[in-house]
């Protein structure tokens, strides 16, 4: 079945007039909902001698901004040409819309987004970015550190509320969270510890298993991973929007330190608190690894619990604590950089939380590799 | 009112990258002048401001504040010249986590050593004075876009700064509460001797309170006029007198 707009309902007829001008006739429906003709081509095919064109519409019945949109682009192709447009036999309405549309000049700003970049291009820009990135990124982690050393000289420009603000924030409202990962991967590990010991009737080394594994390694980085997702991805989205409501402009007016009054309380509430709660993802690791132990695989509660004492060592727990400050520390810097660097609009409030996240989970990672291999050559 | 050279504007142009919002503004802002920066929308008037409050570094040229180049002198001096200006933001901008009373109060207990006795006297005065006493403990979640700016105007005023500058203070207020905001910063002038520095293209706010004023145009992108708005409108460039009138002249 024909749409409407398969059908022409317009009419385009061009006459020569004396004097060398040129006159066309529009007719009939000028409506979006049909296919008009393009402007460029109209006016492309006006001959090189044209000097007036006289623009008539007696047999006109309806248009809407279609038509107007064919005229303007009609007379700005006439103008780059120095052909003059008579517009006196058009409907006032559209004189007024033509006038309106062209009393503003076009600004030489420059169009963005024109064009497909080729991947060189593409490849250069984004070589470029990571460029001035990178020693932005160092600025940001140098001005933290002289903050942190104004904290110890008890110079900062710091409310100790804030921190508790932070703290509460930060720990305590995260224990749901991590309690549920880290139970789950306790319970993943003891089955899958259990699947393999079977095989050698090993089974009470689960515990081991299961207890070096989070107090060590899992712990850490679950609750980093969790606290990057959950409180590195917060930080940028507050810091953010103050950079959108121009809340952190307001501080450098007055000369207070958005680094001291924003950042500092964040990153030393991520860095006490992280630790904790590595402790306590540990321990619900582990009870998970008993619950599964003593409950499918017939292994004691006592058994259980004497064989992780036995296996834990001290150095465990610090490996474990010391790798839970360093990724506290890593979330919050990336999520306070992040925020600060903030553009001023609402999707730039998503871009900075979304980008905490990868480079907390980034920053992470990196440091996991770089810790394991330094424990490792260490001894510990 | 003294007309002695306050703020002095000396060949400054503001740039994104490569394109140039200003270029070539110069002009001087005398100690108790209502002085207006106007012009259309995207002209960069805002632009200008943050340039004059040491928020964005001009591409050329330099502001003086009394003599002293702001742009010259170490980061502590910059800091000491910022400690005379309040700056009043187009949205209020104040710290989201702190009540009305801690939002005046931050700038006080940073730079003075005064007790919180003091300070909470301070902070009520400031309030009354912008007509929001009783508001302390409020959030500023909690007020309406006109007493955000009026809560923004008692912060500003907190360190009694020889300088306010109050972006935008009309835009999206109604007719009444614009002019009570106007009012209160010629009586600010008036009883202080502040010198006030608007950002503003409400033609009401230009023509009822700006005694001098620069004229930011956005097609040359540099500065047509400056002076009083008042003499403007009746014998300035066409293109003000244009702007002044609606399109009238």
């Amino acid at each position: 079945m024909p749409q409407d707009h398969d059908r022409r309902q317009w009419s385009l007829a061009s006459s020569p007039m004396e004097g060398g001008g040129q006159e066309l006739s529009l007719g009939g429906r000028w409506c979006l909902d049909q296919d008009l003709p393009a402007a460029d081509e109209v006016a492309a095919g006006l001959g090189g001698e044209v000097r007036c064109l006289r623009v008539t519409s007696s047999e006109l019945a309806d248009w809407d901004s279609g038509f107007v949109a064919f005229l303007t682009v009609l007379c700005r192709h006439c103008a780059a040409r120095g052909i003059s447009v008579d517009q006196e036999a058009l409907p006032a309405g559209v004189r007024h819309l033509l006038t309106m549309a062209a009393a503003v000049p076009e600004q030489k700003v420059g169009r963005r987004g024109q064009g497909s970049e080729n991947l060189l291009v593409r490849v250069g820009t984004a070589a470029l970015s990571l460029a001035h990135g990178a020693p932005e990124m160092l600025r940001f982690l140098g001005e933290i550190v002289l903050a942190l050393g104004r904290l110890v000289a008890g110079r900062a420009q710091f409310r100790m509320g804030d921190l508790w603000l932070e703290i509460e924030e930060v720990g305590p409202r995260a224990l749901g969270i991590v309690s549920i990962i880290s139970f789950l991967v306790g319970l993943i590990l003891a089955y899958l510890g259990a699947d393999q010991l079977r095989m050698v009737g090993a089974q009470i080394f689960i515990a081991d298993l299961v207890a070096i594994g989070m107090v060590r390694e899992i712990g850490a980085l679950m609750t980093g991973i969790i606290i990057a997702g959950r409180t590195g991805a917060a930080f940028a989205a507050q810091l953010g929007t103050m950079q959108v409501n121009e809340e952190i402009d307001a501080f450098k007016t007055l000369g207070i330190s958005p680094i001291d009054f924003l950042v500092l309380p964040r990153i030393v509430a991520l860095i006490l608190m992280v630790p904790l709660l590595t402790l306590y993802s540990s321990f619900v690791g582990m009870l998970a690894g008993l619950i599964i132990s003593t409950t499918i695989f017939d292994i004691g509660v006592f058994e259980y619990y004497t064989e992780t004492v036995r296996a834990l060592e001290l150095k465990h727990f610090l490996v474990g604590l010391s790798k839970g400050s360093v990724y506290g520390a890593m979330v919050a810097y990336a999520g306070c950089l992040r925020g600060m660097q903030c553009g001023r609009s609402a999707e730039a409030v998503g871009e900075a939380a979304t980008s905490a996240v990868v480079t907390g989970i980034l920053l992470i990672t990196i440091m996991a590799s770089l810790m394991t291999i330094l424990y490792y050559q260490l001894g510990i | 009112m003294t007309e002695a050279p306050h703020i002095e504007v000396r060949d400054l142009s503001m740039a994104y990258g490569s394109f140039m919002v200003q270029h070539d503004l110069n002009f001087t802002v005398n100690k108790g002048d209502i002085f207006v920066i106007m012009g259309g929308n995207g002209c960069g008037k805002t632009t200008l401001m943050r340039a004059l409050i040491g928020l964005q570094r001009p591409a050329v040229g330099t502001v003086f504040y009394d003599g002293e180049d702001f742009w010259q002198v170490a980061p502590e001096g910059q800091e000491r010249l910022k400690r005379r200006l309040g700056i009043m933001f187009q949205g209020g901008a104040l710290w989201s986590s702190l009540t009305l009373a801690e939002n005046v109060a931050l700038p006080l207990s940073e730079y003075t050593r005064l007790p919180a006795g003091r300070i909470s006297e301070i902070v009520s005065y400031k309030l009354a004075l912008v007509g929001l006493a009783g508001f302390e403990e409020f959030y500023p979640s909690e007020l309406s876009g006109g007493m955000k700016k009026r809560a923004s105007l008692a912060r500003a005023m907190a360190l009694d700064p020889d300088i306010l500058v109050i972006d935008e203070p009309s835009s999206g207020l109604d007719p009444l509460t614009a002019r009570r905001l106007d009012d209160l910063i010629v009586e600010l002038r008036d009883s202080l001797g502040t010198t006030i520095v608007v950002i503003t293209h409400e033609l009401a706010s230009i023509l009822g309170i700006g005694n001098n004023s620069v004229f930011l145009d956005a097609e040359t992108h540099t500065m047509i006029a400056t002076g009083d708005p008042r003499i403007a409108v009746q014998s300035g460039d066409p293109r003000v007198r244009h702007f002044l009138t609606r399109g009238a002249a």
